[in-house]
């Protein structure tokens, strides 16, 4: 029978990470190389065709195709999917389109459930897989894309991978794999108001850098994130990555067993209890050690942007653009020069001051109902302004955008002169049509500000839900405090 | 795969801090279901500029790329590996690696050489003229000048890239264990096995 993972007395404490570890290693070499065992596999059509034609190539089959679920995400236009009669629109890019018929081909061809561009359970993979209960706490959960590390926020260990590795788990339903180090990332006290789990992550980023959760697992600790709902938590962990980090965790509770309690692929009657009985088990142990601890103070952080072209180039929203020479690290410096000269900015700027011309709510890291719900509080009954040439909201996948809709937050958004879209990744990639044209600069919930992520050109700065709205009504950034 | 030995020519002095995978390969090039012909759109927005280190004659052909901290930080894209081979890149030298970017590089038996800051800045002098040479069996990076730069690998990829192993064949050659920790699996988590767990409910 299941039972909860046991402190027992002669093993030393652990912690989540290693505990859901320890519960998935199939075996481990004399080098430390373990072949860890994997519970779910979301697949989508971009990181997916080589590795299903490579299986073709070697006469491999899929292990576990009940493990896998697929959908289209990346690729997708988000504009109307069918005409009036209810017939499908075809992807006009001819690339585009044969890497979706790829995957409409691939997955009834390998046995693999598959999810359609026009179907209401369609989304953003990160978004899909908590919804539909198809992550779980305590799983283990990749698909070819790094933000997998969002499915964290319900306690599950969830990283991204590479097109081989893609394959790997399909022909194997495992990953040989190393122990990660483990980070604890300790927030407590309170977030002030207008301060979301957007502005809490990007300051974390800010404070670890780009590179400082490398070789980690990160587990965010602390009451702010035990009182966080689960689409916040989805958030954090969503950009653990940005800090380097390939997966971020926070200990599944109660509020996320009623998350998923009822949905579609979640466990019920009896499996139900025993899986709760097991995940209420899901916590770090008292004195369980991790290699590097962080700790910020909740009341420290303000509503937050990015200013350059790393998402460790975070500042409070009431801040100025900084100036290369204030940076320590000689490199550094470098790059603060190039990143500004690309985003247009100047030293000592006040970052209130710098004007916007587009504005995107969306991707996998904040596109889900409560994202919605927050930029819709601001525009509610509010125009946008002149300065925003461009303005779209995409909903996380079809469900949000259905929940949306029943709410009246889609004619909020369109009212204020928003377009309203279909579910999938868009302008945050810069992949399918939606992008921001060249040097215009864009309020936009998504997770990286690289050169060019959003579009050649394209200037990106990374802030909340709340905030993006505020930028979309006075057409530059803006502490959304000030209008509320 | 290919098995890795010697790699030995001109090296890329690129020396970029965090570059991350949508630098290496934008996202448009993604939308392609083959893993060739990437190396067109590699550091397509770094190339775009007059003069710049990729496009120089002096390093046409160049097996090796020299850069700064945190290489292939981002996205998960193994796009990015594929764009670094198309171009003819067979090792890339940083202070240090994302987990993804090294893992996928790994896979398509292409080199990461993680050496401290100074000596790939002396790597980074010496790429200006000289050639570099990596030999994975002593772990070491020379150059013409008596620099000799030990590196560490992990032991297990070493093995991979030296035979040209194929990893999903070698993991499949666990399969009785695989199979085992899977009927283990299927009765301490039953609710995670999703065939059965709807049958029941």
């Amino acid at each position: 029978m299941a039972s909860r993972p046991q402190t027992h007395p002669s093993i030393r404490p652990r912690t989540l990470y290693e505990k859901i570890w320890d519960a998935h290693v199939v075996e481990t070499r004399e080098d430390g190389t373990s072949i860890l065992f994997i519970d779910r596999h979301l697949v989508h059509e971009v990181t997916s065709p080589q590795a299903f034609e490579a299986l073709r190539l070697a006469g491999r089959t899929v292990r576990r195709p009940d493990l896998t679920l697929a959908v289209p995400d990346h690729n997708l236009p988000t504009t109307a999917r069918v005409d009036g009669d209810g017939k499908r629109i075809p992807i006009a890019d001819p690339q585009s389109a044969a890497q979706l018929a790829a995957l409409e081909a691939n997955a009834p061809a390998f046995g693999i459930e598959y999810i359609s561009a026009t179907a209401a359970a369609q989304g953003i993979v990160h978004v899909v897989g908590p919804e539909q209960g198809f992550s779980l706490p305590g799983s283990t959960i990749v698909c070819g894309d790094s933000h997998t590390a969002a499915h964290g926020g319900i306690g599950a260990l969830a990283f991204g991978i590479g097109t081989s590795e893609v394959e790997h788990v399909l022909a194997t339903q495992t990953l040989q794999l190393k122990r990660a180090k483990t980070m604890e990332v300790r927030v407590d006290g309170e977030l002030g108001p207008g301060v979301t789990s957007k502005d809490l992550i990007l300051h974390i980023i800010g404070v670890i850098g780009t590179a400082g959760g490398t070789g980690h697992v990160i587990e965010y600790r602390g009451d702010v994130f035990e009182r966080m709902s689960v689409e916040s938590r989805l958030t954090v962990c969503n950009m653990s990555i940005e800090a380097g980090a390939r997966a971020g965790l926070i200990g599944p509770d109660e509020t996320v067993f009623a998350y998923l309690k009822g949905r579609p692929y979640a466990p019920s009657g009896n499996d139900w209890d025993r899986a709760v009985d097991y995940w209420r088990g899901l916590k770090s142990d008292t004195g369980a050690e991790f290699d590097t601890s962080v700790r910020i103070d909740a009341a420290d952080i303000e509503p937050t942007v990015t200013w350059g072209t790393s998402p460790e180039d975070t500042a409070p929203i009431g801040g100025a653009v900084p100036d290369p020479e204030s940076f320590a690290d000689p490199s550094k410096q470098t790059a603060a020069r190039k990143s500004l000269e690309y985003m247009g900015l100047q030293p000592g700027q006040q970052l209130t001051d710098v004007a916007v011309q587009a504005v995107f709510i969306g991707s996998c890291t904040n596109s889900r109902i409560e994202d919605l719900r927050a930029a819709a509080d601001v525009l509610r009954g509010k125009h946008i302004s002149a300065n925003i040439e461009w303005g779209i909201v995409v909903p996380g996948s079809g469900l949000v955008k259905r929940q949306a809709e029943e709410e009246g937050l889609d004619r909020i958004f369109i009212d204020a002169g928003l377009e309203w879209r279909e579910p999938g990744c868009s302008a945050c990639l810069g992949m399918n049509p939606d992008k921001v044209l060249p040097g215009k600069r864009c309020a936009s919930t998504s997770n990286r500000n690289f050169v060019g992520r959003q579009g050649p050109g394209a200037r990106t700065h990374l802030m909340s839900p709340a905030m993006a709205a505020a930028a979309a009504l006075t057409g530059k950034l803006t502490d959304v405090r000030d209008l509320v | 795969m290919e098995p890795v030995s010697t790699i030995q020519g001109r090296a890329i002095p690129y020396g970029a801090k965090n570059v991350d995978t949508d630098v290496i390969i934008p996202a448009h090039w993604l939308k392609t279901i083959s893993r060739e012909g990437l190396g067109k759109g590699a550091f397509e927005t770094v190339r775009a500029q007059p003069g710049n280190v990729f496009d120089d004659s002096a390093y046409a052909g160049a097996p090796i790329l020299i850069a700064g901290d945190n290489f292939g930080c981002g996205s998960s894209r193994e796009h990015a590996a594929w764009a670094l081979l198309d171009l003819g890149i067979a090792a890339v030298i940083a202070p240090s690696f994302s987990d993804i970017f090294s893992g996928n590089a790994f896979k398509n038996g292409i080199l990461t050489v993680e050496l401290p800051q100074e000596q790939v800045d002396r790597l980074l002098e010496v790429a200006q003229s000289d050639p570099v040479t990596i030999d994975l069996d002593t772990q070491t990076v020379t150059t013409p000048f008596q620099d000799r730069f030990a590196f560490e690998v992990d032991p297990f990829r070493k093995h991979c890239l030296i035979g040209g192993l194929d990893e999903v064949a070698l993991t499949l050659e666990r399969d009785a264990a695989i199979s085992d920790y899977e009927s283990r699996h299927a009765q301490q988590m039953p609710w995670l096995a999703r065939g059965t767990t709807e049958k029941v409910a």
